[in-house]
């Protein structure tokens, strides 16, 4: 139900970009009016997702502790699983952002002979990187047509991503390899019952609306080329503020445009957000360093306790019977 | 302890994890026998100055909760959302991508999808959409939110008293998400309408009063540790001193309720009495402070610290250096990450140095107190004690890393270089089921009452086959860990799952290996077994 929801919003979403790219006024809003709004909200909406996390105190030092912990000089310490000060959480998070390294851990759990078997299960690491690592790169792609002349380190990662020239113009790896991640991650929460079962709307329409992007992107690459100059010219005409509707442009440019707004406004309100959230992770940005130094918590109140004196006086007669000193006699 | 309420473990063990036909959100929890556990008793509630006090059960339909219900959770959710930045960011940041799912203890052991630590979370996340984001006010269902009704708040209670706050879906999920943050507050919000467990109250609201979770009275404190220097004079032949209340002393020694009041926390509490009499060390019991375990953190931020405080109150008032710490599973999350915090700074002590070795034990240098774990692993290391290994050669060992010192410490090497010097077979249990992935005992966090049986026995069973494999491959008799619930509950966990294994404390394993002076020659071990020397 929820997928089936998420295909007519992208369906609905398809047949919108079409009817505009269809029609010159609503392609002059596209291209003058609506990206400046899009970045606004997409800006706008990022930051304060994440300022809102900001602000909200840390109260307790709680890192999840994938390691053995700093103690005594002569036990080997794990210094970035459990780091103990600022460099290993920054190796800690580097592994985590760059590399995934808590989904490298994951495993699948099956019963076998009366037994659970925790098997591993690498691939929803592995193509889970794949596809964000294409992103990536895609979007570091893109910055050429926003920065004229080409920055030399733009025109290398091309080069390098279309290095095995198969067809022209070449296939980019990281297209094939991001087609290759949605498709698994996709596949993936249809598949396995108990993913699809925890399965939103959101979650299916944020893959889809990202294989919307992918897929017209690829199109207008490979089967529909537009006129790359004029391209050009639209992306530096809205940096420079003086945005200009192109000529003859295929509707598929306009689709690809239109999905990438939809992306971007889509962002914020959205668990996508987990690209600004993953650095915020009180489990994993925190030094294991509780008893080596004081962790303030800034609304620290008092609260109602039982004093020692409290307790003597209601047993101070049983303490005494047993032979216990006291403070009161 | 009765297993005849509950299906045999051979039809326990044939598991479904097919999820059911209809949507979670349409699957309305059922309170069958054997699976939730009472209610908090009135009076606790009242003693405690908690919310709603009355006579209720989780299986009646009527909650009796307060008129205005709805509101009172919504106002807690907005303030916590407020506090712990955990909170709103394991709201936001979810993904489902599912890698949490068979992570889950209960979820292995019982194929019910809401024991997924994702879905466990999304259903407070559902509530928190629906009343604190814009999607959720706007979309309702199509953003995955939901209104807050007594069957959402009868599934709360069901399912947070179904977590153990274990922490090992988070050491999975790509951003360290901790079902343990939100169960703790999912309890906190339950315990703004009165709705708790009595396995939990009841010990807090002992604790609260006496000193300690079981209720023990100063008297009853000392007649048991009397007990067992008694018992220690049978089995070595030595007297060893139980220093209690004593102002002067240089170390403050605080150790769960159940390791002096039941079996077999018992052995592990005269191991320590074994070896402080050995080393001769200036230390002192605490009757006020005479629980290092903290069932606050099963009820509320709040009630960790109101009882927690006792402990720097005592060392204070005691004039002692610093604090040592007994084997305690979440006594040491509380000490570790949250004491000096709430109840520092402790600036009345001193600190750590062991007085016997000299060794400054800095990473405690702030809260100041140490885990017994590193203080008997510095003594070993520095040649203080003589430990006969043989003396347990009756026994296979495996260890059982406990959940909150492996996830919420990193105490790993310390307990098993103890393990290696007191025994000659110590066998690891699978790579899987030990150090930052270890498994629950299945009925910490509270939960480890009989009626809870069946979810205990369920949640318990990834850790029992666990031992059950070391067990075959290489006669495994004996679990070692460094937890008082550890000990209490491994133990039917065993008899149920794997019989024939018997559970045991790091230190009663050394205090069998200590040699002691003026002992007699040992025929026994601490639980009085023959060796086979």
């Amino acid at each position: 139900m929820n997928l089936l929801i998420s295909i007519i919003a992208i369906l609905s979403l398809t047949l919108l970009a079409v009817g505009i790219a269809l029609n010159q006024s609503l392609v002059y809003l596209l291209i003058v009016i609506i990206p400046y709004a899009i970045f606004v909200i997409f800006l706008a909406g990022f930051i304060y997702r994440v300022v809102k996390w900001w602000v909200t105190p840390v109260p307790f030092r709680i890192p999840t502790t994938c390691g053995q912990q700093k103690s005594l000089p002569w036990i080997k310490n794990n210094p970035v699983e459990n780091p103990a000060g600022i460099a290993g959480v920054i190796m800690r998070m580097a592994q985590e952002i760059f590399l995934f390294r808590s989904l490298f851990r994951n495993t699948e759990v099956e019963i076998i002979d009366g037994r659970p078997v925790y098997g591993s299960a690498k691939w929803l690491w592995f193509f889970g990187l794949l596809f964000h690592w294409s992103l990536l790169i895609i979007v570091l792609r893109h910055l050429r047509f926003f920065v004229e002349p080409i920055a030399p380190w733009i025109s290398t990662l091309s080069a390098l991503d279309g290095f095995f020239e198969i067809g022209i113009p070449a296939l980019y790896l990281s297209d094939a390899a991001i087609l290759a991640g949605l498709t698994f991650l996709f596949l993936r929460r249809l598949v396995l019952t108990r993913v699809r079962y925890i399965s939103l709307f959101t979650d299916y329409f944020s893959l889809l609306l990202i294989v919307a992007v992918v897929s017209t992107g690829l199109l207008m690459r490979h089967f529909f080329p537009t006129d790359l100059n004029q391209v050009k010219n639209v992306a530096l005409g809205w940096i420079t503020l003086a945005p200009v509707v192109p000529q003859g442009v295929s509707v598929v440019f306009y689709m690809h445009l239109c999905f990438v707004c939809a992306l971007l406004a889509w962002f914020p309100a959205s668990k996508l957000m987990h690209a600004g959230g993953i650095f915020m992770s009180p489990t994993r940005n925190l030094a294991n360093s509780s008893r080596m130094k004081r962790h303030i918590n800034l609304w620290n109140a008092p609260v109602k306790v039982h004093t020692y004196e409290e307790y003597e006086d209601e047993f101070r007669d049983k303490m005494k019977a047993a032979g216990l000193p006291v403070d009161k006699e | 302890m009765s297993f005849a309420k509950i299906p045999k473990s051979d039809q326990l063990i044939s598991i479904n994890y097919a999820p059911p036909k209809s949507a979670w959100m349409k699957t309305p929890v059922d309170f069958r026998s054997g699976t939730w556990s009472y209610s908090g008793v009135a009076k606790n509630l009242t003693y405690l100055d908690l919310p709603n006090p009355r006579a209720w059960q989780p299986a009646d339909v009527d909650w009796k909760l307060p008129e205005n219900w709805q509101a009172i959770i919504l106002a807690g959710m907005k303030e916590r959302l407020e506090k712990y930045r955990s909170f709103r960011l394991f709201m936001d940041v979810c993904v489902r991508c599912g890698a949490c799912a068979d992570k889950c203890h209960f979820y292995i052991g019982s194929g019910d999808p809401k024991n997924m630590p994702v879905l466990r979370a999304e259903l407070l996340r559902s509530v928190y959409r629906r009343y604190f984001t814009m999607t959720g006010r706007l979309f309702g269902k199509l953003a995955g939110a939901r209104d807050l009704t007594v069957d959402v708040l009868k599934e709360w209670f069901y399912y947070f008293h179904q977590c153990t706050e274990c922490r090992r879906c988070s050491a999975f999920c790509p951003f360290g998400i901790d079902q343990a943050e939100i169960t703790i507050i999912g309890r906190e919000l339950l315990n703004l309408v009165g709705c708790n467990i009595n396995w939990v109250i009841e010990p807090a609201a002992n604790c609260f009063r006496t000193g300690n979770h079981l209720g023990i009275q100063p008297g009853g404190v000392k007649d048991m540790l009397e007990f067992l220097a008694d018992d220690i004079e049978d089995r070595t032949g030595v007297r060893v001193e139980v220093p209690i209340n004593k102002k002067g002393a240089d170390i403050l020694f605080v150790t769960p309720s159940g390791d002096y009041f039941a079996d077999p926390g018992t052995y592990t509490c005269m191991g320590y009495l074994m070896l402080f009499h050995e080393i001769g060390l200036n230390y002192t019991f605490s009757t006020y402070a005479s629980e290092g375990g903290n069932f606050g953190l099963f009820t509320s931020h709040e009630m960790v610290k109101r009882l927690n405080a006792k402990i720097y109150a005592e060392a204070k008032r005691l004039g002692v250096k610093w604090i040592l710490g007994g084997e305690c599973g979440h006594m040491w999350r509380v000490i570790h990450q949250y004491m000096d915090t709430m109840n520092g700074p402790a600036e009345f002590l001193s600190e750590p140095v062991s007085p016997i070795t000299g060794t400054r034990f800095e990473n405690a240098k702030s809260t100041k107190m140490v885990h017994i774990a590193e203080f008997t692993a510095d003594l070993i290391q520095n040649g203080k004690i003589k430990l006969d290994p043989r003396r347990n050669d009756h026994l296979k060992i495996t260890y059982h890393d406990s959940c909150n010192p492996a996830r919420a410490m990193g105490l790993l090497e310390e307990p098993r270089y103890i393990i290696q010097n007191a025994c000659n077979h110590f066998y690891e249990m699978a790579e899987d089921t030990i150090r930052e992935k270890t498994l629950c005992c299945g009925a910490g966090a509270g939960l480890g009452n009989d009626e809870n049986m069946e979810t205990r026995m369920r949640g318990g069973m990834p850790r029992a086959m666990a031992v059950k494999q070391v067990k075959e491959k290489h006669d495994v008799n004996r679990l070692a860990c460094i937890c008082a619930i550890d000990r209490a509950t491994l133990t039917s966990l065993m008899d149920y799952w794997v019989p024939g294994v018997k559970v045991m404390g790091v230190h009663e394993l050394l205090a069998n290996a200590l040699i002691m002076k003026g002992e007699k020659e040992r025929t026994t071990d601490l639980r009085g077994e023959s060796l086979i020397i």
